[in-house]
């Protein structure tokens, strides 16, 4: 199992904003629907990645692909490569448990535990052993909730329930529990479509600043937050990659009349 | 791309737009039509109604600013929308500075109709309709989205500056041969400086139709060929 960066990786790595995940002509079947067509895509470390298209064009099931959740889709194969620092995370030798915890997932529904606040965060620390202690934890833990902005709005109610958390703050407490693994990567399924405006600021506040430590790559039907938010952007329509590239670009003057007739709201 | 949005009433807003900075250079073109024939005929009632009509184009031009603020505001415009939207705010005050030229043409006009004529008129109504042609063919490129007539108009530019250069040379002559023409031929020149500065407006509304539709500036230097910044000319006895 090589998907833990060892020290030359990281180094390599430390060159700002170089390619983290690879992907090259990756194909995805739910049985017999085709539904990822030969997908290359390279994803910058330490920058926000957005992935734009209509409903069904592919781009969640990619999202999917890089922590291997499609895996416990049934009937569902993956074909091609996808490169993590170098190794293919379909290899056999990869623990797809320590995979999704380098790779963490953020869902459009915040779906914390029925657990308190604290053992939301806690949760992945402690079956992932990165704790030795008592204090150890709540370092993890309170340093998690400071990463996600959180802190301040529950430090005084951690034992309390996080499903009576409002949602922006559940969405908020699910990045923190992801955080809390240490990952490398973060992915997001439409975090914010459940969410009021003044949810959303923060969560796309939130996410501007984690960029500094972590690489996001984010799946989002509002083209204004992929504006906001990202770096580059991605393109999807009906299962291929149509466009990709720095974002300022793709919505100034986008090379692909695909992409122009969708951002500008002429099919979709 | 051709087809329309989804929202069609977006689509009709932008055509508003649109169609507004067309009346606005169809306008600007009258009135240094207007202006150049009120020099000619010297015509001083044409010449103050060429400055009266100088208010429409002010109008329009906070109509487009009007339009376009909404348009950013409620539409959150991308991609070729976007450009059109930011190029029709440029454009629009490009044209308002071409209609304020005109009207300067036409209160030098005004002036230069209480005396009797002195100077050589001959060549502002030459230039005059080449640098009208240019507008009418930006408005043309604009409309049509046509980045080649474009790319004609900008390199038109260069005539007009060469026209306005021996205009120059010929009217510092003619003031030295007869001081009395002084006054009018100094207004001549600015008049002739007025249409050259409408030409050089055309090349920039050349450049923003060019961006507009292709999403990229030129990249080739523009052309200048006005060298009166730099001319002397030497008397003789000196």
């Amino acid at each position: 199992m090589q998907i833990q960066a060892d020290e030359n990786v990281e180094a390599q790595r430390n060159a700002d904003h170089g390619v983290i995940i690879a992907t090259r002509d990756v194909n995805v079947y739910y049985g017999d629907n085709h539904a990822l067509h030969g997908v290359s895509l390279d994803i910058n470390k330490h920058q926000v990645t957005s992935l734009i298209g209509p409903s069904g064009c592919g781009k969640s099931t990619y999202l999917r692909c890089i922590n291997r959740m499609n895996d416990t889709v049934d009937g569902c194969r993956v074909t091609g490569e996808i490169m993590l620092d170098g190794v293919d995370i379909y290899g056999p030798e990869v623990d797809e448990v320590l995979l999704r915890a380098r790779v963490g997932m953020v869902f459009q529904k915040p779906n914390p535990f029925p657990k308190s606040i604290y053992d939301n965060v806690a949760y992945g620390p402690r079956i992932h052993g990165l704790a030795d202690n008592k204090d150890d934890l709540d370092e993890i833990v309170l340093t998690s909730l400071e990463k996600a902005g959180l802190i301040k709005e529950v430090q005084d109610r951690l034992h309390s329930s996080g499903t009576g958390l409002s949602g922006g703050q559940q969405q908020r407490l699910c990045i923190a529990r992801a955080l809390a693994v240490r990952p490398d990567i973060i992915l997001m399924d439409e975090p914010c479509s459940a969410l009021d405006p003044i949810a959303t600021a923060k969560v796309e506040e939130l996410i501007d600043e984690l960029k500094e430590n972590y690489t996001i790559i984010i799946v989002t039907h509002s083209m204004q937050q992929a504006a906001r938010i990202s770096q580059q952007t991605a393109f999807f329509h009906l299962g291929e990659i149509v466009e990709t590239g720095d974002t300022e670009k793709l919505f100034t003057s986008p090379s692909d009349e695909r992409t122009q007739g969708y951002i500008t709201g002429r099919f979709g | 791309m051709s087809s329309g949005h989804i929202v069609k009433s977006f689509d009709e807003e932008l055509e508003d737009v649109r169609n507004t900075i067309v009346e606005m250079g169809g306008l600007a073109e009258s009135q240094l039509e207007a202006a150049v024939r009120s020099l000619t005929e010297r015509n001083t009632e044409l010449a103050l109604k060429t400055i009266e009509a100088d208010r429409a184009v002010d109008d329009l031009e906070q109509e487009v600013d009007n339009k376009a603020i909404r348009l950013l505001a409620l539409r959150n415009p991308v991609a070729d929308d976007l450009r059109l939207v930011i190029s029709a705010l440029k454009i629009a005050s490009v044209l308002e500075r071409v209609a304020d030229y005109a009207a300067n043409i036409s209160k030098r006009v005004i002036a230069l109709n209480t005396s009797p004529s002195l100077a050589p008129v001959s060549s502002i109504p030459r230039m005059g309709d080449m640098v009208r042609r240019m507008i009418d063919d930006t408005l043309k490129a604009y409309a049509n989205g046509d980045p080649d007539l474009a790319y004609d108009v900008w390199k038109r530019d260069q005539e007009v500056d060469q026209l306005y250069n021996s205009m120059f040379r010929e009217l510092l002559t003619f003031m030295m041969e007869d001081p009395r023409s002084i006054t009018s031929c100094t207004h001549l020149i600015f008049m002739a400086k007025n249409i050259e500065r409408i030409g050089d407006h055309m090349t920039n509304i050349a450049e923003i139709i060019v961006y507009q539709v292709t999403g990229e500036m030129p990249t080739e230097p523009r052309p200048k060929g006005d060298k009166t910044s730099v001319t002397m000319i030497e008397n003789e006895n000196s």
